[in-house]
């Protein structure tokens, strides 16, 4: 069918869509009047059980500890998957970078972006590993600490230094570092079933003062994997994605 | 603390932006630009996410739309452009 | 504002529905993809949203004050990072498809078969 045809026939679909939706929400009680108890239980619930003043960590990694778990193995998968999707065709080869220098036509980077980029470096890794730890007193946490970290790496190719940022990370070091993050996360679940508890329970030791950095158990340590993992998978995709660019087909 | 009305009328500006913001990303046909418009589009749900009260939810968003995506958006582009050549 | 901003929400998915139907470019509905996407975020945390409530941290307010649901926070929270993941995932298609193929327009793309 036609372009048109096709038009006229998601518009009639979408008109379709809207109404069904526009039905659903006015069958809601109203923005701002959620009646839902399981949240409210749980916030009057949540600081005494866990000491974790960090209530939505506390779900992720402890309430819901299961469901982060297969939410963490999709991030492994889908970075796994691209390393196969990516994989060089027939007829394709490598080039390596310093034989581009001679037909290079971009400008090269300028002092003050490579400047700017390697002064924030340092602070940005800090930052990221800050939030991976402090899941359980603050809004941080391992996704966004690890994103962070990753971010750290990535501003080394920013400045310029393609050739350094290959060097930091390789390929192996970083499926090792994702392997231990997801692996530990599991692992620390599987250690909670050996000593007869159910699986992902917070059996180490609470701490005294709800929201003190080495307070609230598993929730702590398994931020910490989660960050480990994250940051691995996004530099992962980024050197895949890099490596792309320099696969020249024969 | 801020009053309801406050809070409403904020949240109905932001939310507006919101939906101009997703307009504007779904018009733009240009590749790069269109990155560009999804990058601020994810710095404006990051801001509708703080005023609905979920830090959380904000950094990972600021995290992820304004800089991860747009990142690796741009590494696609860059190999397609290279074969295209 | 009892339902406006599940109008919005409404709207961001129609819009971002109608820029990957009506699209010339692989690259181009992956991004509308990710609008769709977010209107589901917008959605999670707008039903959650109690009027008058704090974000539900406890670090600095006292213990039983009025606080927002905070599992629907936790849902989106793990939901936007891993949605830059499949988005990668599919570009990654993309790319593979342009190797393929020489081009990345969904309608000729359609015409070849495997």
């Amino acid at each position: 069918m036609t372009a048109r045809q096709r038009g006229w026939f998601f518009a009639v679909a979408a008109a379709g869509l809207v109404a069904c939706l526009l039905w659903a929400f006015t069958g809601l009680p109203g923005f701002g009047h959620y009646p839902g108890p399981y949240g409210q239980v749980i916030l009057g619930q949540a600081v005494q059980q866990t000491h974790a003043t960090g209530v939505v960590s506390a779900i992720n990694f402890e309430y819901r500890g299961f469901d982060t778990v297969g939410e963490e193995f999709i991030l492994f998968t889908a970075a796994a998957g691209m390393s196969v999707v990516l994989r060089m065709m027939r007829g394709e080869r490598e080039r390596q970078p310093a034989d581009e220098a001679e037909s290079r036509t971009a400008a090269p980077t300028s002092s003050s972006i490579r400047v700017v980029a390697l002064l924030l470096v340092g602070p940005t890794a800090l930052i990221g590993w800050w939030f991976a730890s402090h899941a359980q007193t603050s809004p941080s946490g391992g996704f966004q600490g690890g994103v962070i970290l990753a971010s750290a790496f990535i501003l080394v190719y920013l400045s310029g230094e393609f050739l350094t940022f290959r060097r930091l990370s390789p390929v192996a070091l970083v499926d090792a570092v994702e392997a231990l993050g997801a692996g530990g996360f599991a692992g620390i679940g599987v250690a909670a079933l050996v000593m007869n508890l159910p699986y992902l329970y917070n059996y180490l030791p609470l701490g005294q003062f709800p929201g003190a950095v080495s307070s609230s158990g598993t929730i702590a340590l398994i931020s910490f994997f989660v960050g480990l993992e994250v940051a691995a998978a996004f530099v992962l995709i980024v050197s895949e994605l890099l490596e792309q660019t320099l696969l020249r087909s024969a | 603390m801020i009053s309801t009305g406050l809070m409403d009328t904020l949240q109905v500006t932001v939310l507006v932006l919101v939906a101009a913001g997703a307009f504007v990303v779904v018009r733009t046909r240009t590749r790069v630009r269109q990155v560009l418009a999804l990058s601020v589009y994810g710095m404006l749900l990051a801001i509708l996410f703080l005023v609905f009260q979920a830090p959380d939810v904000t950094l990972s968003e600021l995290t992820v739309g304004a800089v991860a995506l747009p990142i690796i958006l741009l590494l696609a582009i860059a190999k397609v452009r290279k074969r295209e050549q | 504002m009892g339902i406006f901003p599940f109008l919005v929400v409404a709207w961001i998915m129609v819009a971002g529905l109608y820029g990957i139907v009506t699209s010339r470019d692989l690259i181009h509905q992956i991004v509308c993809l990710i609008v769709v996407q977010s209107s589901t975020y917008v959605l999670l945390l707008g039903v959650g949203y109690i009027t008058g409530g704090a974000a539900p941290y406890f670090w600095d307010i006292p213990l039983h004050t009025k606080a927002v649901d905070p599992v629907v926070q936790a849902l989106a929270l793990t939901d936007v990072v891993v949605e830059a993941a499949v988005t990668a995932l599919l570009l990654s298609f993309a790319i593979q498809a342009h190797k393929r193929f020489g081009t990345l327009d969904p309608h000729e793309l359609a015409e070849f078969k495997g």
